[in-house]
């Protein structure tokens, strides 16, 4: 399992190099939010892309890294939106007074997003913790239980408006704010995925009992890598409450915790990159195939129809990748090693 | 009192609609070890395929026993053969490769058939829930207290669903251990590899298994159509995950132990249902499950099997 070691690495000083790529996208994304302030279409799709990156990357950890299979991603993701959204909601009318609106609120944002992030990472400690000592298909239908049963505890509970869900959030959510988690999330995967706690996860994932065997404490690097990983579900959870006009339980069913497995799945089990990409082309699929049914037939049902055919879809895409690409896109590789290859083999091929 | 026993027969009658279906789930995964994810969707097929038949026979004949029993036939045997190109296309090639990408494979089965179904293209019935035409008029079979409003009602359909539901157990009970077709199905359990170079015929073999599963799903599923009165293209996902906790209940791959875990879990829901709230059905079911799984791993009657190094 080699890492590939980035080559200007070596000249970062080790304790900058966790640092010093969040210091240089900062730019980058201030100046992607003032040039997207008046498409908010593209604003809206940029913060779908970004929370479906986050889910994904986050999962990656426990399904690619880990090697454990959990399907209830959507729960944690559900404990973030609505912690947030009741965070957002009391400190609504609360303001910086010495700082910009617009600032203020972003700083806000912050708060409700690591109030989000926190519990669910409480959360997935506390699920992880008895159920990670189950294994494979066991641990799957056991997180796909927790799941649900968040989904059903949010759906009665008044402070989380029973079905009906919150609305009202202040829709504060940025391109800069959604772009900052991700990078940070990536960043956190990557650093993850070279450190010596990786090295476990790797372990573990390969041969579980070989890793316990050689002294890798398996219960506990699978519940920290549970912990980190429902942290971001959580956060995007949070953005995600924060740019849709209102959160109900209906956002976080199965369906949406297969979604992000299908993500990880499809961009390859353990790449981070490919759960990037993967979740970018799965997120602006529906958006293409709309379009195109929309040029197929104006004013036909068709155009209609897309919501519904998206699903069936999206499941045969499923049966025909697993078909000719188990592995996923990527295997465990990442994107800077794959390229290369697939493009000295066109050239070959030539 | 009387409460306590309605609640017991309600219990027992969806519990071995659960039962059935989880069976499905117990044969594919004992012979496979592949959840199938999928089994609750192929329900819901056979279900629309009872449904069509029903439309087809007319009011008069889909009411005598002879149009039930053909209802029956055609759904089951739609489904099995459902199954049997399920396995032969989707599954059958993934057999060598790791077992998440048969699982995947089935999540995209359930997806395609459960949201295929909810197209208003063509023949496919769109997404709107529709009444299951009355194949077995209601009938009070036994009644305690006022005769007006008793206080314990067992109905026919309760009575008959028990009644198939125990004879396919039973049927299948004896297929698995005392034909030369459930020996070789065990055998193909136990290690698929030998039991080829033992001269059984793995892919026939799995191939009927999924065949047998798929069409005690439309079965069941129709029992449960019957009970609950209505079908809609998404039952099969949450009525096949809540047979699926049954199966895991019961300990996975076990017969026996997938009619107890139905049995339970029909009455932990109804208990639910009755004396707590009956919104927290759902959560109820999961939370039985996680309880079943943190005391033994293995499910009831599972056992955890030590990992070779």
């Amino acid at each position: 399992m080699e890492t590939a070691a980035v080559p200007t690495a070596s000249r970062v000083p080790a304790s900058l190099r966790g640092i010093l790529p969040v210091v240089l996208a900062l730019p980058v994304l201030f100046v992607a939010e003032w040039a997207l302030r008046d498409a908010p279409f593209a604003v809206y799709l940029l913060s779908v892309i970004g929370v479906n990156i986050i889910l994904a990357v986050s999962l990656n950890i426990v399904n690619g890294m880990t090697g454990q299979f959990s399907i209830g991603h959507a729960g944690f993701m559900a404990v973030g939106a609505y912690l947030a959204g009741i965070t957002s909601l009391t400190l609504k009318d609360v303001a910086i007074s010495f700082l910009p609106v617009a600032v203020s609120d972003q700083v806000f944002l912050l708060v409700s997003l690591l109030v989000a992030g926190l519990c669910a990472a409480l959360a997935g400690f506390l699920v992880g913790l008895p159920s990670l000592r189950l294994r494979g298909d066991y641990l799957a239908i056991v997180t796909l239980g927790f799941g649900e049963i968040i989904r059903v505890a949010v759906t009665n509970t008044q402070a989380f408006g029973r079905a009906l869900g919150l609305s009202g959030i202040p829709q504060t959510s940025s391109v800069a704010m959604v772009g900052f988690w991700v990078f940070l999330s990536v960043l956190v995967a990557r650093r993850i995925a070279g450190s010596s706690h990786g090295r476990s996860l790797w372990a573990i994932r390969e041969d579980e009992v070989a890793a316990e065997a050689m002294g890798v404490n398996t219960t506990g690097y699978k519940v920290r890598a549970f912990v980190v990983s429902s942290f971001f579900a959580g956060v995007a959870g949070g953005l995600f409450a924060h740019f849709v006009p209102i959160i109900n339980p209906g956002s976080f069913t199965f369906v949406k915790s297969m979604e992000i497995v299908v993500m990880v799945v499809l961009g390859g089990l353990g790449s981070t990159t490919g759960a990037i990409v993967a979740a970018v082309v799965l997120t602006l699929l529906p958006e293409g195939l709309r379009s195109l049914f929309g040029a197929l037939a104006p004013e036909g049902n068709l155009a209609q129809q897309v919501d519904q055919i998206r699903m069936p879809v999206y499941g045969l895409l499923l049966v025909v990748l697993m078909l000719a690409r188990p592995q996923g896109l990527f295997g465990t590789r990442e994107l800077w090693e794959v390229v290369p290859r697939w493009l000295t083999r066109r050239r070959k091929g030539m | 009192m009387s409460q306590l026993l309605q609640h017991l027969i309600n219990g027992i009658a969806s519990g071995t609609i659960y039962a059935l279906i989880a069976l499905g789930y117990t044969m594919v995964y004992g012979v496979l070890k592949l959840i199938n994810f999928a089994h609750g969707d192929v329900m819901m097929v056979g279900v629309y395929m009872g449904y069509a038949t029903a439309f087809a026979l007319g009011r008069e004949a889909r009411g005598s026993l002879g149009g039930v029993l053909l209802i029956f036939l055609v759904a089951m045997g739609g489904c099995a053969l459902l199954g049997f190109l399920i396995e032969r296309f989707a599954y059958r090639p993934l057999r060598e490769k790791p077992r998440l990408t048969a699982l995947i494979t089935a999540i995209g089965i359930s997806f395609t058939l459960s949201y295929g179904f909810q197209l208003d293209i063509g023949f496919l019935p769109g997404s709107a829930p529709r009444a299951f035409p009355q194949i077995i008029k209601p009938a009070q079979w036994f009644t305690l207290g006022d005769p007006e409003f008793p206080d314990v009602v067992l109905w026919n359909w309760q009575v008959i669903s028990l009644v198939v539901a125990v004879g396919l157990m039973t049927g299948l009970q004896f297929l698995v251990y005392r034909t030369r077709f459930g020996r070789a199905m065990r055998a193909v359990s136990f290690d698929h590899r030998v039991a080829a170079l033992m001269g059984i015929p793995t892919d026939r073999v799995i191939s009927v298994t999924f065949m047998i599963g798929s069409a005690l799903a439309a079965g069941a599923g129709l029992l449960y159509a019957i009970k609950d009165t209505s079908v809609s293209p998404l039952m099969g996902l949450y009525v096949g995950l809540k047979a699926f906790v049954a199966a895991v209940i019961g300990g996975i791959g076990n017969v026996p132990g997938a009619m107890v875990g139905g049995l339970l879990l029909g009455l932990v829901e109804e208990f639910v249902v009755g004396y707590a709230a009956s919104t927290w059905r759902d959560a109820v079911a999961f939370g039985f499950l996680i309880l079943v799984l943190l005391v033994r791993p293995g499910g009831l009657f599972g056992r955890v099997a030590a990992e070779k190094v």
